[in-house]
């Protein structure tokens, strides 16, 4: 009977399995459902006139020629749609003395990025809208630009907004334990200078919004390719003034997100504002052009930093200065500090060092606004201190891997508080760094390494040791004064059938969320998994919740869902006792039936239960309801985030004539605490890698020296594709976290994390015979030569 | 407004006339005018690989084509590949082994897979990341892609060996 019992209980635990997504399987169909591909009637289209200026005054604009246009339904100024939208300002109250500027859908007397919207023309088709657009004249009058962060505090620098006095939107110092006493008895001190170079999200699916207003009930329903619906809708509703109820927001199939689908655009809100003047659906999709033009950008930093050590390879302390470039608005509602921020705040973060010095300036600069994209601030913070680490390791003669191992924060030392305040509850980087060396057979590389370069092949071997920041809870915005929640809900009934449909908060733009939902739901209700169906997405159905940013999903979100599962279980057990005449504690479910809990006997399936529940509760005792459905709520309490961590390893071959570097191979050992789905997990890991690469080796917003983007076609920006990413191969670590049941902390940000420090690292290995070392964020062919004074 | 002319072309295996502007590219009628979602629209300048289509028995960008330029052409997209053996040991792999996430990349990556697959005898690791290397994926990292491919070709080349080898043993 024991076996049994076990047999059943296996049979219900998905928690830690590889499962395929259902819905791969349906997109895998083409049978996707993207904003883009819903049907509307009465569908009208918009075009955008734009900036051609990166800084310009608006003189005139000239609207008739448009409005004559066929087809042409209206055409709106960023002087008419002040009356039509509430402005905002992109400043939150926990980051204090962040500034920024009011800003409107449109721009109203200056536009201040190369690409900024500045009219809207409304028409029956896109491409007569587009049409409109063409024929609308601005009369500009150019004002001085500031590109270059460096410049945009120099005395001299045209101010921005000069309402706000200077360019400095954000400036925040950190100091903790004796920092020049630390360099004053350094045995080295490494220091350098890293660039890091906008790059952008790039999501294949461009933004994409189709807002429907209903006049006669004032109901906005909004489909959008978002990432956080309930965010989406305190914004329409608050900036459009209508009620919260009254907006709907639906976020249908999402193709891709990456932070880059979670803050609020002009050319959006500008959608919503003409329908519901016109009372029609209105149809927003970025052209590519517009989304490299548009869409936020990412890092653009330039961070000095030095790093002290002692003889034995102690890291004593750090000193940084970041400077950062966040275009001419700190982006709303999330704000462009949380980068910058977070940046700093990481530094040295896998490691004991007991004194840091940290100084941020974000600065406003006349190129497209900068926000949060997958790992913010992470991929600066680790290849400044990675970067470092390897220099120092270097100059006392320490095997890399080696210096990370003799400064790693250990076992004995958690719950443990960052020099910069960070608390990491526990973490593994012993154990993770004794996995990789395993995993890639280090010993053995190092040989071939030699062994190539006595052929002239060039080879490195790079590491980056790295912490993410996961499961933020409401210090992350919500003290700061946004409405976006910090906790996630979920709804879950039971069918007649006895088949299990659960609503949840967390939202799915690929990565799995609906998968391992159901999973945990599966596994704590004990019922097959074919049996749960997941919905997310819509803020008339779901229960309200913070989505998905941030690796939250599976650490809050699933716990939501695990602690709703306990209590529909509890009180379909109560239902099942009072038909069978037994106690609740007698009875359990398994595999899809009330089973006994001693022998593990079926009693009777759900879908009996069900039957007599929903259909014959007259032969029910009078006074009994049975309770089918059940709600519960989650916050992360204890840490104000989770902490994930691990390690990656690069190993690459640099052609020292032409410049090229060739990936070889790629490993990530991580732990992200209870792992739901391996399969899952392991992709996180790698699409996540391959965007860190992107930023590492290709990616980059370039501008003119006078704010003019050179980059508007995927031609011009290259991407990572097949034949350039090695293979990258995955081990785990699970340290659960004790603050949730659950124990998950969130993988989606790790990836990309380490990624580029890992490759700069090995870069600079592969190019220690020349002394020559690179810095400059993306290592491209030309910069590898320059650093070997080859150009 | 636009001036629109008739067109007439095979698409997924059926003659079907439809009015089609001037200007309108070939991946916009199928999604617009026939109500085919499965080519999906990422760059409209020919780079990324979503919009990808058979186009007269190859591999083409539906974004690069104007409607109109079709006429007579015989078009195939993903949906008209529904009772394909080869696509859908492809679709098959591809969900086995998670090789898609947000999906918008799919469709093309999938056609161009399986054009790969159909005229490669052996294919290998290598040349598999070679030629899908004109579809961009944001979201994989291209492994499982690339992984689930060759895992297609291992089973169409095992059912065809099986096939072979009972063509074999009714001739014996």
């Amino acid at each position: 009977m024991l076996k049994r019992n076990d047999a059943r209980a296996d049979k219900s635990n998905f928690v830690g399995k590889t499962v395929p997504r259902e819905n791969a399987r349906r997109l895998s169909q083409g049978r996707g459902r993207y904003v883009d591909d819903i049907a509307f009637r009465n569908l009208a289209h918009v075009a955008f006139v734009r900036s051609p200026h990166a800084h310009a005054r608006i003189l005139s604009i000239d609207t008739q020629a448009a409005r004559a246009v066929p087809g042409v339904i209206d055409v709106i100024t960023g002087q008419d749609i002040r009356s039509m939208c509430q402005p905002w300002v992109g400043v939150l109250g926990h980051f204090p003395g962040l500034k920024s500027a009011e800003q409107y859908p449109l721009a109203v007397d200056v536009a201040r990025w190369h690409g900024e919207p500045v009219a809207v023309v409304l028409a029956e088709s896109r491409a007569l809208a587009e049409d409109g657009a063409d024929l609308i004249e601005v009369e500009w009058e150019a004002l001085p630009s500031v590109v270059d962060p460096e410049t945009a505090l120099e005395s001299d620098a045209h101010v921005i907004h000069p309402e706000l006095g200077d360019n400095l939107a954000f400036r925040l110092d950190l100091e903790k334990g004796e920092v020049d006493a630390a360099f004053a008895s350094a045995a080295h001190i490494a220091e350098g200078t890293f660039h890091f170079g906008r790059h952008t999200g790039l999501t294949l699916e461009p933004r994409s919004i189709v807002a429907d207003f209903d006049p006669a009930l004032r109901q906005l329903t909004v489909h959008h390719s978002t990432q956080t619906p309930f965010q989406m809708q305190d914004v329409f509703a608050r900036h459009f003034g209508l009620e919260e109820g009254s907006v709907r927001v639906i976020a249908p199939d999402v193709g891709g997100s990456f932070g880059l689908k979670l803050h609020v655009y002009g050319e959006e809100m500008a959608a919503c504002a003409l329908s519901i003047r016109h009372g029609r659906p209105v149809k927003f999709i970025a052209d590519r052009l517009e989304a490299f033009q548009t869409d936020i950008h990412a890092r653009d930093h330039r961070v000095k930093a030095r790093m002290a050590v002692s003889a034995e390879g102690e890291i004593l302390a750090m000193e940084v200065d970041d400077l950062t470039g966040i275009g001419p608005f700190s982006v709303y509602p999330r704000t462009s500090a949380v980068e910058g921020n977070q940046a700093i705040r990481l530094m040295g973060g896998p490691y004991r060092m007991p004194s840091y010095r940290g100084r941020l300036q974000v600065v406003f600069q006349n190129k497209t606004p900068m926000c949060q994209y997958r790992a913010v601030g992470h991929p600066v913070a680790c290849a400044v201190t990675e970067g470092l680490v390897d220099q120092a390791a270097h100059a006392l003669g320490i095997d890399p891997l080696e210096m990370r191992r003799r400064n790693v924060v250990t076992q004995d030392m958690y719950p443990h508080t960052s020099p910069t305040g960070y608390v990491f509850e526990r973490l593994s980087h012993e154990e993770c760094h004794a996995r990789l060396a395993e995993m890639m057979n280090y010993e053995r590389l190092r040989r071939e390494q030699a062994e190539a370069r006595e052929r002239g092949v060039y080879r490195g071997i790079g590491f980056a040791t790295f912490i993410e920041i996961t499961n933020p809870g409401p210090a992350f915005y919500g003290v700061g004064g946004a409405r976006i929640s910090a906790q996630d809900g979920c709804v879950m009934k039971m069918e007649p059938s006895g088949d299990i449909r659960v609503m949840v908060s967390v939202t799915e733009q690929g990565q799995g969320t609906e998968t391992i939902m159901a999973q945990i739901a599966a596994t704590h209700l004990g019922v097959p998994l074919e049996r749960v169906r997941v919905y997310t997405g819509d803020t008339q159905t779901s229960p309200y919740g913070g989505a998905t940013w941030a690796s939250r999903g599976a650490g809050i979100g699933g716990v939501a869902v695990m602690k709703t599962a306990e209590a529909l279980k509890e009180n379909l057990l109560t239902v099942a006792a009072t038909i069978l005449q037994a106690q609740p504690g007698e009875l359990d479910i398994s595999a899809g039936a009330v089973v006994s809990r001693a022998s593990g006997e079926e009693r009777m399936p759900l879908s009996e239960l069900g039957r007599i529940a929903y259909f014959r509760p007259d032969t029910l005792p009078a006074g009994f309801h049975a309770e089918l459905t059940a709600a519960r709520h989650y916050v992360p309490q204890g840490y104000p985030f989770a902490f994930t961590n691990g390690v990656q390893a690069s190993h690459l071959e640099v052609d020292i004539e032409t410049g090229q570097v060739r990936l070889l191979d790629h490993w990530v050992v991580e732990d992200c605490g209870r792992i739901i789905n391996p399969l899952l997990v392991d992709e996180q890991i790698r699409g996540g890698v391959v965007q860190g690469l992107g930023g590492a080796l290709f990616e980059e917003c370039l501008y003119s020296p006078e704010g003019q983007l050179l980059c508007g076609t995927m031609a011009d920006y290259l991407t990572p594709m097949a034949a350039e990413m090695p293979d990258i191969h995955v081990g785990h670590v699970e340290t659960p976290t004790e603050t949730s049941p659950l124990g998950a902390k969130g993988v989606g940000e790790a990836g990309t994390a380490a990624a580029p420090a890992a490759v700069m690292n090995a870069i600079n290995d592969a190019l220690s015979p020349f002394g020559a070392s690179v810095s400059r964020m993306p290592f491209t062919p030309e910069r590898v030569l320059r650093a070997l004074g080859k150009v | 407004m636009d001036s629109v002319f008739p067109i007439t072309l095979t698409l997924n295996g059926r003659t079907v006339t439809h009015d089609a502007p001037q200007r309108m590219t070939l991946a916009d009628f199928l999604r617009q005018t026939v109500g085919l979602t499965a080519t999906h629209i990422g760059c409209e300048h020919g780079v990324c690989g979503a919009c990808t289509v058979y186009v007269d028995g190859r591999i083409a960008r539906g974004c690069l084509m104007f409607a109109i330029q079709a006429e007579g052409c015989d078009i195939r997209t993903l949906e008209g590949l529904a009772d394909d053996e080869r696509m859908q040991a492809l679709q098959k792999h591809f969900h086995a082994r998670n090789a898609l996430q947000c999906g918008f990349c799919t469709s093309g990556m999938l056609l161009t897979a399986h054009q790969y697959l159909g005229s490669q005898e052996e294919p290998s690791r290598e040349e598999a990341r070679e030629y899908l290397s004109g579809n961009y994926c944001r979201c994989t990292g291209y492994q499982a892609i690339v992984e689930a491919t060759l895992a297609a070709s291992d089973e169409l080349a095992a059912k065809a060996g099986c096939k072979d080898e009972e063509a074999g043993r009714a001739e014996a």
